[in-house]
């Protein structure tokens, strides 16, 4: 366990020095730099700016200026767009889409789990029937739809909550569940192929002809093969959701890591989109990590040594 | 009255196709302490059958559309669902054909075993947990104390089975439907299990219903037996009676059509040699015997005395194995630990006469498969050699291994994945042939690919046809007319007929042999069956992991093992013959 | 693909799991009513809207009317027609969806295929980047690649729209919406070649790519004749969802100015505008919101529909 463990950590680092080249040259292919845009700046400035934040070294040892000092400090290098530390921006940002993160994954996974386990218990029943067209349109409607509306009949029309804004308690609703809809209708339809494809096994079979109670067969026998998919899809999805949504953060005005994404990319700020990669990418690999050892806990047939 | 009588069970299939009366007008009867065999080809209806007692049948598709099943004094069929589940697995409980599949791979065995007496007894966990670890010590686990905490995967084959069996006689119950058991096993294995189902019925006077499509293991463990066919029991009553004196057709053509030891038919009978049916104006069949079965099994064996008669003197050798090793390597990945080596085939020597059938037996895993891969080079053997017609395989350059490849072919287990379903059976034959270069252009290929067809006893209609549009015998016809098409000179028939039912297999053990003699075939013939083996080899090879046992000719192996190996296979070997049944209840 | 020859006789006696699938698939009600609807969508969006109003007229006197004769349902905000405008904006939106996915499903199969066929440190390699490609963040890339191609592309598509003889105004629309399309096709191929790999593995080792080994026939002609051609069930249903997807993500991206550009609209940019009026003129953000949802509801339950119409399980009884 302890080696899988080591060993998924070092294929990690690996992932994430790629993952560092990929970004570092995209963003070296974009035309222009972060002061090109600028107006109102004089050239000179501009080549002042430049100086300072390296971005006149060669490409070589910008590509490993960054890298030791990621791995050496730990630092994500200063955003050149709001000239803050990237590690002070993140540690800001982070917490704030991690309680909305968190919170979207336990509506979807509250929501989500249990309708998926009904509609295949039931299969071709109202409530399947039902309980997946929601799922498909959770899908098909996109977030900068269903925030605007649930602001209008949630906030306005019924006043419940805020409009906007990130000052109580009560603000994550509203932008939980726009953020958690969509996984919401992925883990629902998952869980359900998931138990479809479990119910469906010989040992199903053999629970009956034991004579156990239907609820008994299918909490015992089948839901723990059944949520081996939707396990797997949570990993990535909730380093995702955690990271922040620029959409639902701009409906709702909230200050959370995905602005940082959106923004640094509009304004060529190669040092907050590294940082934000890079982070986004640590979150992947401990979210993939534990998806494996939460499969690996639901299964005892995957041995968690080696691949 | 019985313990269990099922009376004019009907059991339809309603799909979209249309109905399927899988089981039809169906009736016998179970007492206590007594074991009735059902047997029948799949599609009988035999598991229906079994599966509807219990109201295990999953409606739709399918639905109970008459007769009565009573257990115990109450009718099973129109019992409210929570009184069905407290009879189930209390006192009538089941074992199934899969232990892997049919026991859950995410609970431990312990879990599984004591869950029965959980769910119908008011006893405590450890209570229950101390009965189920008894009665797995009493269906032999050994070390069950230590063993009961395992999951499904880390047991064997036999060992599952075993567990599936302890898990359904923990509550002590009257009756045990068990559903082909055994099929899943190999023989040796098989044969303690048998035993141990015969034993426990002694020792607990529970009822067995048994379920197989062997009637060789029917005859070892049955006390009577039930024959079905198409949904309905053509014939049933004491085993020894039924296999001395069959009376309907279809059940002699059951019993004659299966190679056993004895089997003196150098082309078997098969059971279309002994029924027809009739179509009455109302749409019923009904089967009748035909008038000229005697003359033909007469023919039959006149022939094969003929037959016998030459075999003096010894072909020459066409293939010579010698030292012939695969090694697998596995684990090992990118950050690789060291790697665990297999060894498949570990130093093994075989001889193959031109014309002639050496039959290669094993039980499963014992590498009998990756020899003929091997020698095919489908993988690539780790040292030794191969030499065929006087050339070393291994040593042939690749460019002209080509010309090797046209003259070796493989003819594997599963017919349904042995074609690819994309491909119409035309495009499937002629392809090897342009590949090869064989036939001028594509009218002289396609009129050998119609006289393939026609020598493997298909016909030119079924041209088009994909490959999921035919049955099991048939595919295999395919494959064999495809591996045909590059006319070899030599065959590796890999478990060909293992999963097919006896009638069918009969069939194309006659198609292989008819074609052995007409084209001068050398076969390397692989299977688990030791009867088929005897019925098909000149010479016979055991192997046991990896090696082989001993080599000789089919009948003094058979008759005068010489390996202990060899003796224990023989006599697990389910045989189904008079002999030993006689043995069996008289002596 | 099956029948090079004769195919009318070969449909007559032959049928083949396509066609099989195609009679199921038929008896699916819901697929077969999805399917009609995405053709309709199709030729709204592609013929009937040729024959409607200039999407980009505005005529001020006549902001926000009710439906009417000439302007079907209604105008918005600066008096252009919003039934004209949202067949244009869903042009744009359709392309993207099947133009990215075509990208994505020739990567995907290569790469997959590539992969699962090679075995060894080769799959090893190319899965790994794989993952690592999964953990960068699917907006970034798309939205750095349209800047990078855009200006790659610059002089060719610049060369298109100079030299095309063509009507002008179209080909600078699709000139300007090229590295959207292949920016997401560049990215969209991750999980189909994850898809494709499984199957070539398990497909490697069925009975009948050993038979092909055994008649010696060569590696090329195994992939192509026999491996690819049965991976293409699942790929076409991860196709069928995958459109979708990609016109989600087209939307996301000009609902976030990052997409398509004036003078080109799209269902994304329809809604994120009419989401500005959604209390007193909601028409305006549901006419094209109907149109996306209904177009993306009819491709998922297609897509489901044909899954369950190649399902090898359903074809054994």
């Amino acid at each position: 366990m302890l080696r899988f463990i080591a060993n998924r950590f070092l294929q990690g680092i690996i992932v994430l020095i790629a993952l560092y080249t990929i970004t570092f040259f995209l963003i070296k292919a974009m035309p222009g730099d972060p002061f090109t845009g600028e107006k109102n700046i004089a050239e000179e400035t501009k080549e002042l700016m430049r100086e300072k934040y390296g971005l006149n070294d060669s490409v070589f040892t910008q590509y490993f200026l960054y890298l030791k000092n990621v791995f050496t400090e730990g630092s994500l290098g200063i955003s050149t767009s709001k000239a803050h530390s990237v590690n002070e921006m993140i540690g800001q940002s982070f917490p704030v889409s991690c309680v909305l993160g968190i919170t979207a994954l336990l509506i979807a996974i509250a929501v989500g789990v249990p309708l998926g386990v009904a509609s295949a218990v039931r299969q071709n029943s109202w409530i399947d029937y039902s309980s997946m067209a929601w799922a498909m349109i959770g899908i098909c409607v996109p977030a900068f739809t269903v925030g605007p509306i649930l602001q209008i009949f949630l906030a306005m029309k019924l006043p419940l909550f805020n409009v906007a804004g990130w000052s109580s308690p009560r603000d994550v609703v509203l932008p939980a569940i726009t953020l958690g809809l969509v996984t919401t209708a992925y883990i629902a339809r998952l869980t359900r192929s998931g138990m479809l494809e479990i119910l469906s096994q010989d040992y199903i079979r053999t629970a009956h002809a034991k004579g156990l109670p239907i609820s008994r067969v299918v909490m015992k026998h089948a839901l723990r093969g059944g949520l081996l998919p939707a396990v797997a899809y949570i990993g990535p999805a909730f380093a995702a959701l955690i990271s922040g949504s620029f959409i639902v953060e701009t409906i709702f005005q909230v200050p959370g890591m995905g602005q940082h994404f959106v923004n640094a990319t509009k304004a060529r700020d190669p040092f907050l989109l590294q940082g934000v990669v890079l982070f986004f990418g640590l979150l992947i690999v401990i979210m993939n990590l534990a998806a494996d050892i939460l499969t690996g806990l639901l299964n005892p047939r995957v041995r968690l040594t080696q691949e | 009255m019985s313990l269990l009588e099922i009376q004019n069970l009907k059991t339809y299939f309603h799909t979209r196709a249309g109905t399927t009366r899988a089981v039809d007008d169906v009736s016998f009867s179970l007492e206590k302490g007594e074991i009735v065999g059902v047997v029948g080809e799949s599609g009988s209806g035999k598991s229906v059958t079994c599966h509807s007692i219990l109201g295990l049948l999953p409606q739709p598709p399918a639905k109970i559309e008459g007769g009565v099943v009573t257990f115990d004094g109450d009718e099973l069929l129109d019992m409210p669902p929570p009184l069905l589940r407290a009879i189930r697995g209390k006192r009538i409980s089941m074992v199934f054909q899969d232990p892997m599949s049919c026991l859950n791979p995410y609970l431990t065995i312990l879990d599984q075993v004591a869950e029965p007496i959980l769910i119908h007894e008011e006893v405590t966990k450890e209570e229950a947990e101390q009965r189920a670890i008894e009665m797995m010590k009493k269906v032999g686990i050994r070390d069950a104390e230590k063993r009961a905490r395992s999951y499904p995967h880390e047991f064997s084959g036999g060992m599952r089975q075993r567990a599936m069996i302890a898990m359904a006689l923990v509550t002590n119950p009257d009756v045990l439907l068990a559903d082909e058991p055994t099929t899943a096993l190999d023989v040796t294995v098989q044969a303690r299990i048998l035993r141990l189902l015969r034993d426990l019925r002694d020792d607990l006077g529970v009822g067995v219903i048994f379920v197989s499509h062997d009637l060789g293991v029917i005859a070892e463990v049955a006390d009577r037996v039930v024959v079905m066919y198409q949904g309905k029991v053509v014939e049933q009553g004491e085993v020894l009676s039924i296999f001395e004196n069959p009376s309907h057709p279809y059940v002699k053509g059951l019993l004659a059509c299966r190679p056993t030891f004895e089997t003196k038919f150098r082309i078997l009978p098969t059971v279309d040699d002994f029924l027809d049916t009739e179509e009455a104006e109302d749409g019923s069949i009904t089967i009748i015997e035909r008038p000229d079965v005697g003359k033909r099994l007469a023919d039959l064996e006149r022939e094969s005395e003929t037959n016998e008669a030459d075999g003096s003197d010894l072909p020459d050798v066409l293939l010579e194995v010698t030292d012939l090793k695969v090694h697998f390597s596995s684990g090992g990945g990118f950050f690789g630990k060291p790697h665990e080596v297999v060894k498949a085939v570990d130093g093994v020597n075989l001889t193959a006469r031109r014309g002639q059938t050496l039959g290669l037996v094993g039980e499963s895993g014992c590498g009998k498969t990756t020899i003929g891969r091997a020698i095919l080079r489908l993988v690539k053997p780790t040292g030794g050699s191969i030499l065929y017609d006087g050339t070393k395989l291994l040593e042939v350059p690749p460019n002209e291994s080509l010309s090797y490849r046209k003259r070796m072919q493989i003819i594997f287990q599963d017919p349904y994945a042995s074609l690819n379903p994309r491909l119409t059976i035309e495009q499937a034959l002629i392809e090897p042939m342009t590949v090869h270069g064989l036939g001028a252009d594509r009218h002289e290929r396609r009129d050998r690919v119609v006289a393939l067809l026609e020598e493997v006893g298909l016909s030119a209609s079924h041209l088009l046809r994909y490959p999921h549009e035919f049955s099991g015998g048939q595919r295999q016809r395919l494959c064999v007319a495809r591996a045909l098409a590059l006319e070899p000179e030599f065959i590796v028939c890999d478990e060909c007929v293992s999963a097919m039912d006896v009638s069918v297999q009969a069939q194309v053990l006659n198609l292989l042999r008819e074609l052995q003699e007409k084209r001068d075939l050398t076969y390397l013939f692989i299977s688990h069956d030791l009867s088929v083996v005897k019925f098909m080899s000149d010479e016979v090879a055991v192997m046991e992991a990896g090696q082989i046992v001993e080599q000789g000719s089919a009948e003094e192996l058979y008759r005068n093992p010489k390996k202990t190996y060899t003796q224990e296979l023989l006599d697990a070997v389910p045989r189904g013959d008079l002999e030993s049944l006689q043995a069996r209840f008289k002596g | 693909m099956n029948n090079s020859t004769n195919s009318d006789a070969q449909r007559e006696v032959g049928n083949s799991l396509w066609r099989d699938a195609f009679l199921r698939m038929r008896k699916n009600r819901l697929a077969l009513v999805s399917f009609w609807l995405v053709v309709l969508m199709l030729a709204f969006c592609f013929v009937v809207a040729w024959f409607c109003p200039n999407p980009d007229k505005i005529d001020l006197d006549n902001k926000f009317s009710g439906p009417s004769a000439s302007h079907l349902l209604g105008t918005d905000q600066l008096g252009r027609d919003i039934f004209s405008r949202t067949l244009f904006g869903g042009q744009i939106s359709l392309l993207v969806g099947f133009v990215a996915t075509t990208v994505a499903i020739g990567i995907g199969i290569v790469v997959g295929a590539a992969s699962g066929y090679a075995g060894g440190r080769t799959d090893a390699i190319i899965m790994r980047s794989v993952d690592t490609l999964f953990a960068i963040p699917f907006l970034v890339v798309v939205i750095v690649l349209q800047v990078v191609i855009a200006e790659w592309t610059k002089n060719a598509s610049g060369w298109i729209v100079e030299n095309w003889d063509w009507d002008k105004k179209l080909t600078s629309r699709i000139a300007n919406i090229i590295p959207l399309f292949i920016a997401l096709g560049l990215f969209g191929w991750l999980t189909l070649a994850r898809i494709v790999r499984a199957q070539v593995l398990s497909l490697k080792e069925q009975e009948f790519v050993e038979a092909a080994k055994a008649l010696g026939y060569t590696r090329m002609r195994i992939l192509f004749r026999h491996i690819i051609p049965n991976t293409l069930g699942p790929t076409v249903v991860y196709a069928t969802l995958t459109v979708p997807g990609f016109i989600m993500y087209e939307a996301t991206l000009s609902y976030l100015g990052l997409g398509v550009e004036a003078p080109n609209s799209s269902w994304g940019i329809l809604i994120r505008d009419g989401a500005n009026f959604l209390e007193t003129e909601p028409q305006l953000l549901i006419i094209p919101g109907l149109f996306f949802s209904l177009t993306l509801l009819a491709l998922n339950f297609l897509g489901d529909g044909l899954r369950d119409a190649l399902d090898p399980k359903a074809s054994k009884d």
